[in-house]
């Protein structure tokens, strides 16, 4: 295997993006960023990867719209995935692997706000039998939820906390969408959105878009100091029908930790749980340590762009490392109805 | 589209697309048996009864070939109430989705309850199907579940299914109906380009790097990859690059074939796109001609692109093919 490192980060994320659906105006900026970052062009860059939705965005083709940014002339190496940007990645990655190029730039991004967004991703379901009753996503969230409430997998403080948790983490992250000192009682004196969800409970509907650079630990830019070299990187899928699931574990995430050689010795966590009681879950499946920092971003209880989301876990768990902060991090990322489909991404400060 | 001083240009979009799905032998006899007002379920290979019956095992990932019909009665696993229910939903008032458990199955169904308020829901509460009066094959027969200590809301009760067994399978076609509304923005630039249709000019943007003129403009040059300059003003006036001449009906078409659709390079832009050439001949047009916008009187022009009716020819001579060979 090809040693690759995450060597470059950059972020936008808003309430509701006041411009165009596939958000040329936020990638821009971001790859940018990510040029001063590295010192590279997009000369430098051997494999292009982005993950969007054509449904988000309610036009055709919007990736391709979105390669403007990119400045494709001479003709680039570019592919897209229709899921998070974190897939995205796991492609880039694989394209390393394979010798076929030595670096990489990984985008998603999404405008959530352009419909409503929990109605749109009805159709990730099963067309045939639960697409046509338009079950929404934080209804599906909520079937989960009062699963574990019920039969005493969690109860509503440890919803709470960690609610409490990613709103105070947010604090120091300027492109949270929700953030502020939040008590467990603060939490708890909110009224009931979806019973037995609160508004709080669930992700906020956020536009957005991120981008990461990767590159084989021989192609590394001269300006990256401490790169958070991938050490493990692996997604499963479970069933698609709910009913044929146990919706209180999410045994693709554990497969998903498991194939990226579990969580061993990891001190710094970003996990992709849209709904408080789904970070629950993920922690008992990824085998997390109770020592753990999870979400010190705040996660996706702050801020949630569609498609970005869990590229931006991977990310923000890379930075952990650049900053010495910590030396083994995690980056996952989820898709589809109640962590159907997971990714983990185990990063080291070397090799 | 709606419009502020420097705000992008905003306009409902609403798409429609139904798709048009053959179900294959599994979910042709679950639909059947629903139009039929029987629930059927799948045998998994240890011997579980799922509802609905997935076509293949997900243990063995066999295809699943026995089905089993189940009562159209249950408990409810766990539910979440819908207090704003979204357009498509099984029903406009609040209701709860729950995960139901027929009587005779082992795995339960995702579906609505009618229970009126969040306090008559509990988990184990019995819950019996209400059948929709008209049933096409679709699982919007099962219109939803109601408490089964109720009087039924659809009247008096019908006869129950008259086969014991699971029914024939006549379904074989099912429609997702699919209809998604947004709120569809334009880019900065897009809402210049709009906002000068409107007033009869035609505004270009050029990269700072390559100088190369986009109309219509875009957010960022596609060679380099920066963000284009302040827009301006280009000519109406043009030539045609290449074209096609529409000789087939289509849904929806406005004009009466033949007629041409060309690619239009404006004096002075780099990028040519795609318009119509009317007020000429179809078999009369060719490449290099130079055409003129045809503007529709100031009372009919909005921010879209078919502000401008059609191009016609101006009678100039025709361009040098050199001078558009790069633009093909």
């Amino acid at each position: 295997m090809r040693d690759v490192a995450v060597v470059g980060f950059a972020q936008r994320q808003t309430r509701a993006f006041d411009g165009s659906p596939n958000c040329v105006e936020l990638l821009v900026p971001i790859l940018h960023e990510l040029w001063e970052q590295t010192g590279w062009t997009k000369a430098d860059i051997g494999f292009w990867c982005s993950g969007s939705s054509d449904y988000l965005a309610g036009r055709s083709f919007s990736f391709v719209t979105a390669i403007d940014a990119l400045g494709a002339v001479p003709p680039i190496s570019e592919s897209h995935v229709e899921m998070d940007g974190a897939w995205a990645l796991y492609e880039a990655w694989l394209k390393i692997q394979t010798g076929e190029a030595d670096t990489a730039l990984v985008y998603g991004f999404g405008k959530s706000s352009a419909s409503t967004l929990r109605r749109t991703l009805a159709l990730q379901l099963d067309p045939y039998t639960l697409t046509p009753l338009w079950p929404d996503t934080v209804s599906i969230a909520g079937l989960q939820a009062r699963l574990g409430l019920e039969r005493g997998a969690w109860d509503e403080k440890a919803m709470a906390e960690v609610v409490a948790r990613s709103r105070s983490n947010a604090i120091g992250n300027e492109y949270a969408v929700r953030r502020g000192e939040t008590s467990i009682d603060d939490v708890l004196a909110q009224e009931m959105f979806a019973d037995p969800l609160r508004r709080w409970d669930c992700a906020p509907v956020t536009d957005g878009a991120a981008a990461v650079v990767i590159a084989a630990t021989d192609r590394l830019p001269a300006t990256c100091r401490r790169p958070a070299v991938i050490v493990g990187i692996a997604h499963s899928t479970d069933a698609a029908d709910l009913g044929l699931r146990d919706l209180l574990r999410s045994p693709s995430a554990a497969a998903a930790a498991s194939g990226a050689g579990g969580t061993e010795g990891v001190q710094v966590a970003e996990l992709h749980a849209p709904f408080s009681h789904q970070e629950l879950i993920l922690r008992r499946e990824l085998g997390l340590a109770p020592d753990i920092a999870i979400n010190p971003s705040g996660g996706a209880l702050a801020a949630n762009p569609m498609f970005s989301a869990g590229l931006i876990r991977i990310g923000e768990a890379a930075r952990r490392i650049w900053s010495d902060e910590a030396d083994r991090t995690l980056g996952h990322a989820t898709s589809g109805a109640a962590l159907q489909q997971n990714l983990v991404c185990v990063m080291e400060a070397s090799a | 589209m709606t419009s502020t001083a420097e705000a992008v240009l905003h306009q409902p979009l609403t798409l429609e697309f139904d798709y048009t799905r053959s179900l294959g032998p599994v979910l042709s006899q679950y639909l059947s048996g629903l139009a039929a007002r029987q629930v059927i379920g799948g045998v998994l290979s240890d011997g579980r009864i799922a509802v609905p019956p997935p076509e293949y095992d997900p243990l063995t990932h066999a295809p699943v070939t026995r089905m089993q019909p189940v009562a159209d009665e249950g408990s409810v696993v766990t539910w979440s109430w819908v207090a704003e229910p979204l357009p498509g939903q099984p029903l406009e008032r609040p209701f709860a989705f729950a995960l139901v458990l027929l009587d005779g199955a082992d795995t339960p169904l995702l579906h609505a309850v009618d229970a009126g308020e969040p306090e008559t829901m509990r988990t184990g509460m019995r819950v019996r199907a209400r059948w929709a009066q008209e049933r096409t094959g679709s699982v919007r027969d099962l219109a939803c579940f109601e408490p089964a200590g109720t009087a039924p809301a659809s009247g008096p009760a019908e006869e129950p299914p008259t086969s014991a067994g699971p029914s024939p399978a006549s379904v074989t076609v099912g429609i997702t109906p699919v209809r998604l509304a947004y709120d569809y923005a334009a880019s900065p630039e897009e809402s210049v380009f709009g906002r000068g249709l409107r007033e009869g000019r035609i505004l270009a943007q050029s990269c700072p790097v390559c100088h190369k003129v986009y109309v219509p403009p875009r957010g960022a040059c596609p060679v380099d990859g920066v963000p284009t300059q302040a827009p301006f003003d280009v000519a109406d006036t043009g030539i045609v690059t290449t074209f096609c001449i529409v000789n087939v009906p289509f849904l929806g078409q406005r004009i009466k074939p033949p007629y041409v659709s060309a690619y239009v390079l404006l004096d002075g832009a780099d990028i040519a796109f795609l318009h119509l050439i009317l007020g000429v001949e179809a078999s009369k047009v060719r490449m290099g001609m130079r055409v003129r916008a045809v503007w529709k009187p100031e009372a009919e022009r909005s921010y879209s692109m078919e502000t401008i009716s059609h191009f016609e020819p101006t009678g100039e001579p025709d361009a040098d093919f050199e001078s558009y060979r790069r633009h093909l």
